[in-house]
C-alpha cells in the first residue's frame, strides 16, 4: 500500500489518552455522533480503518480496529470510531442520505461521500484508508476547508431574466428546461472538484479554472431558456473551460450522476468553439441577424450589482 | 495563503496546507489497466494503419470490394477511381486521404480523454496525479486546435457517405448483384462508421444541443433527443468502428492477395 508506510502510521490512542494531550484538537471535535451509531455490535466483524489524524501543522495516518454491521456504510463505522474510541475525530456530515455532500472523502483513494459507500464494497481482511479530501486545505482530519469553491461561485454572473410577460408573468415551456433539471441535481459535494486533476494537481490553476461543479452551474445558466446574458467570454476567459482536457474523472465521481463532461463541459466548449474559433457561424449569425444576448465580460460581484 | 487579485483568473484565495497522504496515488485498484489497455489498442490501430497504407504492394482491391483504408482513392492509377485528383506518381493512395479521418478521431472528445489519460498521463487515471507538474489545458497551441472538431466532423459526414456507397457497391458483383462475406463486413463497416459520426459530440451541438429555447425548433429538438442516447455510448461507437475498419482492410487485403477466397453467399458472383 503506497500511503501507508510503517512511518506513517501511528499506533491509535486510547480516545482518553488523545484527548488529554490534544486540547486544541477537542475544542473543534464535532461532539455529535450520530444518533444511529449504535457502539454495540453483534455480529463480530471488525475492520481495519486506517484514518487521516492532523491539520495545518502535520498528520499521518492512524490504524483503528472498529467493529461493524452488515448493511453499514463507512460513515457509520467511522461514526462507531468517534463514539468509541476517537472522541476528537472531526468529520463533516449531516443527512447521511447521499443528499447534503457534507461527508466527502477519499476512501482507498478514491473520492466518494463516505454515507453513500458500503462496507461490503471492501475486503474485510484489507485495512481500508479514509483521508481528507486532497484539492482542498485541511482543517483538520477528515475535515476540510472548501471556501474556494464559495469564492468562485460568487463570481457567476446570476440567472438574468429579461422583461416578463405582459401580464407581468415569466413562461417557458417545460420542453426548454428539461435539460437543465440535470444540472439542478447537484449536491455540493464538490467530489468533482477534488478529483479533478486541473486543480488536484496544480494549485495554481484554481485562478484560472472554475472547476466542474461551476461549469455545471455556468450551464444551467448559458442553456436557461429565459436567461438574457450570454456568459461565453466568461466561459472561455475567467472560468477558463479551456482549462479542462475532458478526462471525464468528474463524471466518474459525481454522487448525483450528474453527467458533467457530456452534458455540461462539453456543450459550453461546443459554445465557446460557436463564438471564438468558426467562422461559419459567425457568418451565420451576421446573415440571419440573430438576436444577441448581452454578453458579460466581467464577472459578477456583488458590491458591483450593489 | 494568498489571495491573488492580479493576473488573469478568478482572484480565489488559493495554497494552505492540504491533508492526506503527499503520494502521487492512494488507491488500490487496477487503476493502470484501462490506460495499458488504451494504449496496446490505439498503438496496435496506428501500427496496423501504417502497415495498410505503406504496403507494397497495396491489395487494397478486390473486386467489388474496396479497403476503407482507401476510400476514396483519388490517385489516377486507383483500381477503383473516385475522381484522379492525384497525378499516378503517388505511391501511397491511403495517404492522400486518411489525414480527414484521422483528424476527425484526434480531435474526437472520446479519444482525447483516451490519449491524454493514457499517453499524456494527463491524469493517467482519477485520483492519481498528473505525470507533469504544469498543466495548461488546450489553452495554448498545438492543443488550442482541437477546436477544429466540428470542420473535422462535416469531412467525416462526407466520408461516412463514401463507405456507405463502397458499401453498396460491394454487393454489385462482375455478374449482377450478390452477396459475401466481404459484403457484409463493408455493409458492417459502414454502419459503424455512422454510428460514430453521429454519435459525436459536434454533431449534438449542432443538430440542437447550441439552443437554448427548443420549443421553437421543434425539429432540431427531434435531432438532438435521437442523438443523445447515441452520444451516450460514443466510446463504444468509436471502439467498433475502429476495430472494424482495420479487420474490413485486413480481410480485403487477404483476399486481394489470394490468401483466402471472399466466400459468396447468395445471388451472381
Amino acid at each position: 500500500m503506497a500511503d501507508a508506510t510503517t512511518e506513517e502510521v501511528r499506533a491509535a490512542p486510547t480516545g482518553q489518552a488523545r484527548q488529554e494531550g490534544d486540547g486544541a484538537a477537542r475544542a473543534e471535535a464535532p461532539a455529535r455522533p450520530s444518533p444511529r451509531a449504535r457502539p454495540e455490535v453483534t455480529s463480530g466483524r471488525e475492520v481495519t480503518l486506517l484514518v487521516w489524524r492532523g491539520d495545518a501543522s502535520g498528520g499521518s495516518f492512524v490504524e483503528y480496529r472498529v467493529p461493524y454491521e452488515e448493511g453499514e456504510v463507512i460513515l457509520d463505522v467511522i461514526h462507531r470510531l468517534a463514539a468509541t474510541q476517537a472522541p476528537d475525530l472531526a468529520v463533516r456530515w449531516n443527512c447521511k442520505a447521499g443528499k447534503c455532500g457534507s461527508c466527502s472523502a477519499e476512501v482507498n483513494g478514491r473520492p466518494v461521500l463516505q454515507c453513500m459507500t458500503r462496507m461490503s464494497l471492501f475486503d474485510p481482511r484489507e485495512p481500508i484508508t479514509v483521508a481528507p479530501m486532497k484539492t482542498f486545505p485541511i482543517v483538520k482530519d477528515l475535515v476540510t476547508d472548501v471556501s474556494f469553491n464559495y469564492e468562485v461561485a460568487s463570481r457567476i454572473p446570476p440567472f438574468s431574466p429579461g422583461p416578463p410577460d405582459p401580464d407581468g408573468k415569466r413562461r417557458m415551456a417545460q420542453t426548454d428546461v428539461d435539460r437543465i433539471q440535470e444540472f439542478r441535481e447537484c449536491i455540493e459535494c464538490f467530489l468533482c472538484q477534488d478529483v479533478c486533476h486541473v486543480i488536484r494537481d496544480h494549485e495554481e490553476n484554481k485562478r484560472l479554472f472554475a472547476g466542474p461543479r461551476f461549469m455545471v452551474r455556468l450551464a444551467e445558466l448559458e442553456m436557461h431558456p429565459l436567461d438574457n446574458l450570454d456568459r461565453r467570454p466568461l466561459i472561455r476567459g475567467e472560468f477558463g473551460v479551456v482549462m479542462c482536457n475532458i478526462t471525464k474523472c468528474c463524471t466518474e465521481v459525481c454522487p448525483a450522476g450528474i453527467h458533467i463532461t457530456d452534458n455540461a463541459i462539453i456543450p459550453l466548449k461546443e459554445r465557446v468553439v460557436d463564438s471564438y474559433f468558426d467562422p461559419i457561424a459567425w457568418l451565420g449569425r451576421k446573415i440571419t441577424r440573430r438576436p444577441r444576448r448581452t454578453p458579460v465580460t466581467r464577472p459578477w460581484s456583488a458590491e458591483a450589482a450593489s | 495563503m494568498s489571495i491573488l487579485e492580479r493576473g488573469p483568473g478568478t482572484p480565489v484565495t488559493i495554497g494552505g496546507v492540504r491533508g492526506g497522504p503527499q503520494t502521487p496515488t492512494s488507491r488500490r485498484d487496477l487503476w493502470w489497466v484501462q490506460p495499458v489497455v488504451v494504449v496496446l489498442g490505439l498503438t496496435a490501430f496506428v501500427a496496423d494503419g501504417l502497415w495498410a497504407a505503406l504496403r507494397q504492394p497495396a491489395n487494397y482491391y478486390a473486386n467489388p470490394l474496396l479497403s476503407p483504408y482507401y476510400s476514396p482513392c483519388i490517385v489516377s492509377n486507383c483500381k477503383y477511381v473516385y475522381g484522379p485528383i492525384i497525378p499516378s506518381w503517388w505511391t501511397y493512395p491511403a495517404l492522400a486521404v486518411l489525414i480527414f479521418p484521422l483528424t476527425f478521431r484526434l480531435t474526437c472528445y472520446y479519444y482525447r480523454k483516451s490519449y491524454y489519460r493514457a499517453f499524456w498521463w494527463a491524469p493517467p487515471a482519477c485520483a492519481v496525479a498528473d505525470a507533469r507538474p504544469k498543466y495548461t489545458g488546450e489553452s495554448r497551441f498545438p492543443l488550442i486546435f482541437q477546436n477544429i472538431h466540428r470542420y473535422a466532423w462535416y469531412f467525416a459526414l462526407i466520408f461516412a457517405v463514401i463507405l456507405s456507397w463502397d458499401a453498396i457497391t460491394a454487393f454489385r458483383f462482375p455478374h449482377g448483384v450478390g452477396m459475401s462475406i466481404g459484403s457484409l463486413i463493408l455493409l458492417a463497416n459502414a454502419v459503424f462508421i455512422w454510428l460514430y459520426t453521429i454519435s459525436c459530440h459536434s454533431c449534438r451541438h449542432l443538430c440542437g444541443g447550441n439552443l437554448n429555447v427548443f420549443s421553437k425548433a421543434p425539429v432540431r429538438r427531434w435531432l438532438w433527443k435521437r442523438i443523445s442516447p447515441l452520444n451516450e455510448h460514443h466510446m463504444l461507437f468509436a471502439w467498433m468502428s475502429l476495430v472494424w475498419i482495420a479487420w474490413t482492410d485486413f480481410y480485403i487485403w487477404l483476399v486481394a492477395a489470394g490468401f483466402i477466397p471472399d466466400v459468396h453467399l447468395l445471388g451472381a458472383h
